[in-house]
Order: structure tokens, then C-alpha cells, then sequence
């Protein structure tokens, strides 16, 4: 076993810091209320950096990174909420490498890496979705290629996409998911963006489309699926660590200076053992954020599943737990808008609801993965 | 013991249900059956619809306005306006200041006040947090210099729910900055258009302007607004905080948030579903055990016994419960859970108002003396821990 940071993790997480700095979470608040939402211009930056190719192979430009070297980028942008879609990407990118074959590689995934594109997954559908993958969307083939019908809900950043990779079932074949690469500007294509509770967006995707053969991705789709979720699932742990380990350094902060009865607050015995609590739920939810995003990068599917579940259903219990206690031990202040601890709050609202809620993982956990 | 309502304690049940059928305007109905946010227009709307049928103000005596309810049947009013999510009316003049003119104020303060409470005409606001005097509110420092008959008031308050709406402010301020904390501070009634008040409304993390920053900038008062004796306004709040609405655990709105759950599980398929049928019954295990704590408790009042510490039980688990039941509510919209504010057709409309209402919510075990603050009561009143 190693827990070590290697050289090269050391400076991802070093430059990412420096980052952090320079991008406060007032960015982000600025940003909420925007029409895109995340900064065009950041984007630049980061591809620059070498962040959106980080976990991707040098084939499509990538530095052929691990899963792990992007998680520990995702924990550093999780500390200051920076909003912009390096996950959403990374998710769909990662289908289309699963799936997709060397030119549907070079045409959507590169661009992405050089910050000329952002893509996002349209898997989700009804509410009943949450135990079922199973797509009501449908592709048919004929003349011009396959006309894909159907409605995506909650397609994360979706309202920016260049390109969207697609879930339908193929007519006539039970229980198929298979994967298209749609352009949000093709006709018969509606993009409804919405906002979500964390000052993102997300988009609800009205498909009629006939999108060319060369838009379908051959490989099968529903492992690619699995993977691509699981990876976002991974990512969301690590992020939820980064807004765990902000909040708690918060609050022990606030502890160490608000006064109330002429003593410090942290003082009392009650709050610094909440703020105890906090620490634990923090470690335990770090340890398997940690375990799930090397086993992403494993072989062993089954290994990786019950991995990224347990780390999920830890982030749901210990994400919950400790932003909801950041907001208590602040007081009225915690309640106010203004304060960053609420925005904290909701972005772990919304980590929790992504990529399998707590039950979904739960229930996959109880099956063996 | 017995664990029904008495014969008519159940007619009154009837009695108000039908009222509230019959009563409740159909714009109020469509948003009380979605949960959705009520304007501070509708509430007072309700109100006036309550005032009419001389029920807006359980807790008052008859000879002033009072309905004249026995306990319990004050307890089932509450709590069936609760469960048909009726508009919450505004607790600062009817179940706060209300109560303090009745039993500290003089008769020309119960004259001028007291029926404009009743008929909604004045709508008041608290202000006892300061920024720096929360959970410790006896460290308050706004300051009330004796100027001939008026007060000059300076000073800040903070987390004034509903300051932007509300006409008067009833406040904590000190008047003898040489006493010792508790004593030296008066309860004094500022009317809010007086020269010097400023109303600074800020947005909640559930995202509505719930409350203001309420600032006093050599504000005049009249002495005769002082409400009990002058330095003596701790008695007058503290006597607030032991008042019978304290016995009121949010009980009926949990159930119907409960209610709304069980709504939401249907309309996503999972109305079957083992574990969610799981989840909701362990949340209404615990509601009952709460409910038959409030039962407890009012049978108490109802024999005169004044309400104690205990209260504090009722505080700590209704506002936990609250949170739990929302908590619920999101875990069951799945992705809908998403939508902030959605636009129409987004969501169920059910669920339209549920992210905000569960982010504003985190407030109940902080309002109204935390949860941290009443278990030190409990440990301290009723453990005898000190
Ligand atoms: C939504 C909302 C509406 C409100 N409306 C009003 C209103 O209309 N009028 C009004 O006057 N006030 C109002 N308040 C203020 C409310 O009463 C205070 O927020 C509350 O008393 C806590 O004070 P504080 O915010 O200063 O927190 P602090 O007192 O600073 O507390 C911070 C943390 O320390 C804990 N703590 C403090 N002392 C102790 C102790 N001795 N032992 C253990 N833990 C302790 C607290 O529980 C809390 O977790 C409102 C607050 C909210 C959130």
C-alpha cells in the first residue's frame, strides 16, 4: 500500500493550489447568475495548464495521466466551487474513448482537450431513472444515418456543450444502450437550459435528430456507460473532499474566533467535539474518495463498482453531515446568502444527487457491485 | 390515561377542517397543495380570513380578542392549519410582542396595539440578535439614551425575519450600559418609519429575502412605548420564551411535509419500493414519537401545569425533524432535486419549492435559541449538570 503523492501529483496539486488562490470562490458567485455560468477564459487557462487532458491518453493530446491525478486536481477546484465543466467533459470524453473508435477520438476528445470544446453525457431520463439505466430514447436506423428520438433530463452543463454523447436504445434490440455523438445546433435538437442548486447549469435535450453513421460509437455502449458514470461518481467523491476539508477549516476557524458568553465558541466542549465529528467524516469519506478513484483507473470492473458505491455512499453521509454542521456552528451567519458555507452546502446537495444517489449505490453495493 | 380526543375535541377537529374547506381562497388551496412559497400579501390575507372567524389569536384571552380555546383545542387548530398548509402567519405580533402587552403592557399600550395585531392592520418584526449578542443576547448593545420623555435609540440588529414587511419592531435594547448583562436592558416598541430606521433585507441561502439588518441611527421613541419597567425588559422576554407557544412543535407541519413525501415517492414510481416505504415509515415512527411528546406536554397544560424546560425536547426534535423530512423529500426527487427555481413544466410542480424550503430550513435549529442552547437548558434544568 502507498498513500504517497508522487513528484508529478505533487505539482498537479501545487499548481492547482496556486489556482485555487487566484480564483477565490467569489468568482463562482459572480458567476451564478451569468448565462454560461463558468469562465470561457479559464477554460483557455486550463487547457493551457494541461488540466483537461490530464486524464486522457497522449494519443488525443492528453498527458496520459491517471484517474487519481485528476481527482486531486477535481478535490483543489472543489475548494473554491470553480465552476467550470471539467468533470461533465471528462465523463463523456472518457465514453467516447471507451466506446468510440480513433476518429470519433480525434474529432470530439482532442478539441476538448485544447479548450476548443466542452462536452457533456445526456444519459438521464424520467425520475424513475435512478435505479434504471435503461433508455426510453430510441435510435433508428435508415436512409441518412439514425434518427435518435427522445428526451434527456439534467444533462449537466449541457447548456454550453459543443457536443453531447447521447444514450438510446437501439429499435428492436432489448435492453441496448448505444451511444451517439449529437450536436446541440443539428435541427431537431432543443437545449432548455435550466439552473441547478448549486448556481450551475444543466439543460433539459429534446431529441428528433438523424445524426450520419459516424456519429454512432460501435463500442458497447453499456459498459462504456458504467465506466463513464462511475469515473463521475469517483470525481464527485474527490470533489466532495476538497468542499469537506474548506467547510471544516471554516468552521474551526470560526470556532477559534467568534465569542459569545465572553469566551470563544470554541471553547465549549459541545461544539468541539461536533467539530471532531466533522474531522472524522471528512477522513473517512477522503480515505475511500481515494480507494475509488485508483480502482477507476483499475481493470477489475466489479472491484471499481463496489469502490466508487462505497465512496458515494460515504460522500452522501459524510458530505451531508459535515456541511450541514458548518452551517450550524456559524449561527445566523451560516443561513445568510452571502456567506460562502452555504454555497458549499448546496454544491454537496447536488454532488449527492449526480452520477447515483446514495440509494442507487447502496442498492448496487448489496448486489456485489 | 387515554389516548383519544374527547368527544368534543374531535367536533372541533371537524370544526376547523371544514372550516379551512371551505375558508381557504382556491389561489391559496392550489399553493397550499404544492408546498409553494406564500407572498407576505397571501399570508395576510389569511389572517384576515382567521381574524374573521376569531381564530387568528388562540393565545389570547376572550375579553381581548382571544377565541377562548382550552389547550388542546388550541393544539388541534395549530396543528390542522399545519397539515393543510395553510399560509404560517407571522408569529411577532400575534404569539410574541402580543402576549407581552397582554401581560406587561399598560392599557393604553393594550388600547393602541393589541387590535391592529388582531386585524393584521400593523405587522410587527423581532428585534433581539445582533451581530455580535446571538445565542448570548444578554451581551446586546444597541443603546437607548433617556432624552426627556423619548428614548435615543443607536445600534444595530441583525436576522430581522420579515423587517421589510413588518410596520413596528419589538426590541431588546440597553438602557443602563452599567448593569450588570440581564439587568439594564428594556423592551422597548419602535415604530419602523421613524426617522433614523433602516431596513437592509438580504437573501437567505434558500434564496428569498427572509431577513434584514435593521439599523438605528439616533432614533426618537417615546418613553410610553416601553413595555413592563424600564431596565427590567429581560422578565418581559424571558416570560415570551416560556409561553405556551413553545409547546407547539411544528408537529403538523412535519406531517405535512411527511404527506409530501409520500406525494414525491409516487409520482417517481417509488411508491412500492421497499426501501423508500422503509424511509418513510422510520420518519413518521419519529414523528409520532414526538407528537405523543406534545400530546404529553399539553395534557399538562391542559391542567394548568406551566410549561418548563421540557419544552426544550419539543424544540430540539421539532426542528430536527423538520430538517429530516425535507432531507427525505430531496432524496426522493432523485435529479429534480437539481432545479433551482425551475420554470414551469421543469419539474412536478410538487417539487418546484422543496430545494429552496430544505436549504431555508437549515435555520430551525438555529433560530429561536439553538439546539446546542437548549440542550444546555436541559442538561442544566433538568439533568442538574452544571
Ligand atoms: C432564519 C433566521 C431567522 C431569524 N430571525 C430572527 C428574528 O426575527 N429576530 C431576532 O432577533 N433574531 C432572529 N434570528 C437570530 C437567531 O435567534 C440567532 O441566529 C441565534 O440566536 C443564534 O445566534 P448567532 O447566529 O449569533 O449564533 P452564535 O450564538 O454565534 O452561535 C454560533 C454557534 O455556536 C453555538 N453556541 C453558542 N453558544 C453556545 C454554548 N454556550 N454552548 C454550545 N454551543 C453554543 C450555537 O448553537 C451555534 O451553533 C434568526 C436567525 C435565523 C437563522
Amino acid at each position: 500500500m502507498n498513500f504517497e503523492l508522487t513528484e508529478d501529483q505533487r505539482m498537479i496539486v501545487e499548481a492547482a493550489a496556486g489556482f485555487a488562490k487566484r480564483s477565490p470562490v467569489a468568482r463562482m458567485r459572480g458567476l451564478r447568475d451569468d448565462a454560461v455560468g463558468w469562465s470561457p477564459e479559464v477554460w483557455q487557462q486550463m487547457a493551457q495548464l494541461g488540466w483537461l487532458g490530464l486524464a486522457l491518453p497522449e494519443g488525443v493530446g492528453g498527458s496520459g495521466g491517471t484517474i487519481v491525478d485528476a481527482a486531486l486536481l477535481v478535490e483543489q477546484l472543489g475548494m473554491v466551487l470553480a465552476p467550470e465543466p471539467i468533470v461533465t467533459s471528462l465523463v463523456a470524453a472518457h465514453a467516447i474513448l471507451a466506446a468510440g473508435n480513433k476518429a470519433q477520438r480525434d474529432a470530439f476528445v482532442a478539441p476538448f482537450v485544447e479548450g476548443r470544446a466542452s462536452l457533456a453525457l445526456a444519459w438521464a431520463e424520467g425520475p424513475w431513472m435512478r435505479y434504471d439505466r435503461a433508455c426510453r430514447a430510441v435510435a433508428v436506423q435508415g436512409d441518412g444515418g439514425w434518427r435518435i428520438t427522445g428526451e434527456k433530463r439534467f444533462v449537466l452543463e449541457g447548456h454550453t456543450a459543443t457536443h453531447l454523447v447521447v444514450t438510446a436504445r437501439l429499435a428492436g434490440v432489448e435492453d441496448s444502450v448505444a451511444l451517439f455523438v449529437v450536436d446541440p445546433g443539428m435541427p431537431g435538437v432543443t437545449v432548455r437550459p435550466l439552473r441547478t442548486i448549486d448556481g450551475r447549469r444543466a439543460a433539459h435535450v429534446k431529441l428528433d435528430v438523424v445524426v450520419p453513421e459516424d456519429r454512432r460509437l460501435r463500442g458497447d455502449g453499456k459498459p462504456a456507460l458504467d465506466l463513464a458514470l462511475d469515473l463521475g461518481a469517483a470525481l464527485a467523491c474527490a470533489e466532495g473532499v476538497g468542499i469537506m476539508r474548506t467547510v471544516l477549516a471554516m468552521t474551526v476557524e470560526y470556532l477559534r474566533t467568534r465569542e459569545q458568553f465572553g469566551v470563544k465558541i470554541g471553547s465549549f466542549q459541545a461544539l468541539q467535539h461536533r467539530a471532531v465529528d466533522m474531522f472524522v467524516e471528512t477522513e473517512l469519506a477522503r480515505s475511500l474518495a481515494t480507494a475509488a478513484a485508483i480502482r477507476v483507473d483499475g481493470d477489475d470492473a466489479t472491484e471499481r463498482r463496489l469502490a466508487v458505491s462505497a465512496a458515494k455512499v460515504q460522500l452522501h453521509e459524510s458530505g451531508r453531515f459535515v456541511t450541514q454542521q458548518a452551517i450550524q456552528l456559524h449561527g445566523g451567519i451560516g443561513i445568510t446568502d452571502e456567506h460562502d458555507v452555504g454555497l458549499f452546502f448546496k454544491r454537496m446537495v447536488a454532488l449527492n444527487a449526480i452520477y447515483g444517489d446514495a440509494d442507487y449505490h447502496v442498492a448496487r453495493f448489496a448486489e456485489g457491485g | 390515561m387515554d389516548l383519544s380526543f374527547s368527544p368534543e375535541h374531535l367536533a372541533f377537529r371537524d370544526e376547523v377542517r371544514a372550516f379551512i374547506l371551505t375558508e381557504m381562497p382556491p389561489h391559496l388551496r392550489a399553493k397550499a397543495e404544492v408546498d409553494a412559497h406564500f407572498e407576505h400579501h397571501e399570508v395576510m390575507e389569511w389572517h384576515r380570513i382567521l381574524h374573521r372567524r376569531g381564530w387568528v389569536a388562540p393565545l389570547w384571552p376572550a375579553e381581548l380578542g382571544g377565541p377562548g380555546l382550552d389547550a388542546t383545542s388550541r393544539f388541534i387548530l395549530s396543528e390542522e392549519l399545519e397539515l393543510a398548509n395553510a399560509p404560517a402567519l407571522s408569529p411577532f405580533g400575534l404569539a410574541m410582542v402580543g402576549p407581552a402587552i397582554i401581560q406587561y403592557g399598560d392599557d393604553a399600550q393594550k388600547q393602541r396595539f393589541l387590535p391592529k395585531i388582531l386585524s393584521g392592520e400593523e405587522v410587527w418584526c423581532q428585534g433581539y440578535s445582533e451581530p455580535n449578542a446571538g445565542s448570548d443576547l444578554a451581551s446586546l448593545r444597541t443603546r437607548a439614551e433617556r432624552d426627556g420623555d423619548h428614548f435615543i435609540v443607536n445600534g444595530q440588529k441583525t436576522w430581522t425575519t420579515y423587517a421589510q414587511h413588518a410596520d413596528w419592531i419589538f426590541c431588546l435594547v440597553r438602557t443602563d450600559p452599567n448593569a450588570k448583562k440581564q439587568s439594564g436592558i428594556t423592551f422597548l416598541l419602535i415604530d419602523l418609519k421613524t426617522p433614523g430606521v433602516t431596513v437592509r433585507p438580504f437573501l437567505t441561502i434558500g434564496g428569498t429575502p427572509a431577513f434584514s439588518e435593521t439599523f438605528f441611527d439616533n432614533v426618537r421613541v417615546p418613553v410610553a412605548n416601553v413595555v413592563g419597567a424600564i431596565d427590567a425588559g429581560w422578565t418581559v422576554a424571558k416570560a415570551l420564551l416560556g409561553h405556551e407557544r413553545t409547546l407547539i412543535a411544528a408537529v403538523g407541519a412535519i406531517g405535512r411535509t411527511i404527506r409530501t413525501c409520500k406525494q414525491i415517492a409516487d409520482a417517481h414510481d417509488l411508491d412500492q419500493d421497499p426501501v423508500v416505504l422503509a424511509k418513510i415509515a422510520r420518519l413518521e415512527i419519529r414523528h409520532r414519537a414526538l407528537q405523543m411528546t406534545n400530546y404529553r406536554a399539553l395534557a399538562g397544560a391542559q391542567l394548568g401545569h406551566a410549561p418548563g424546560p421540557e419544552s426544550s425536547i419539543l424544540k430540539i426534535r421539532g426542528a430536527e425533524l423538520v430538517q429530516q423530512a425535507y432531507e427525505l423529500a430531496m432524496e426522493l426527487m432523485g435529479h429534480d432535486a437539481l432545479a433551482w427555481f425551475p420554470e414551469e413544466g421543469i419539474v412536478p410542480e410538487l417539487e418546484a419549492g422543496i430545494a429552496s424550503a430544505f436549504c431555508y430550513l437549515r435555520a430551525t435549529t438555529i433560530y429561536g435559541g439553538s439546539n446546542e442552547i437548549q440542550k444546555n437548558i436541559i442538561a442544566k434544568h433538568l439533568l442538574g449538570l452544571s
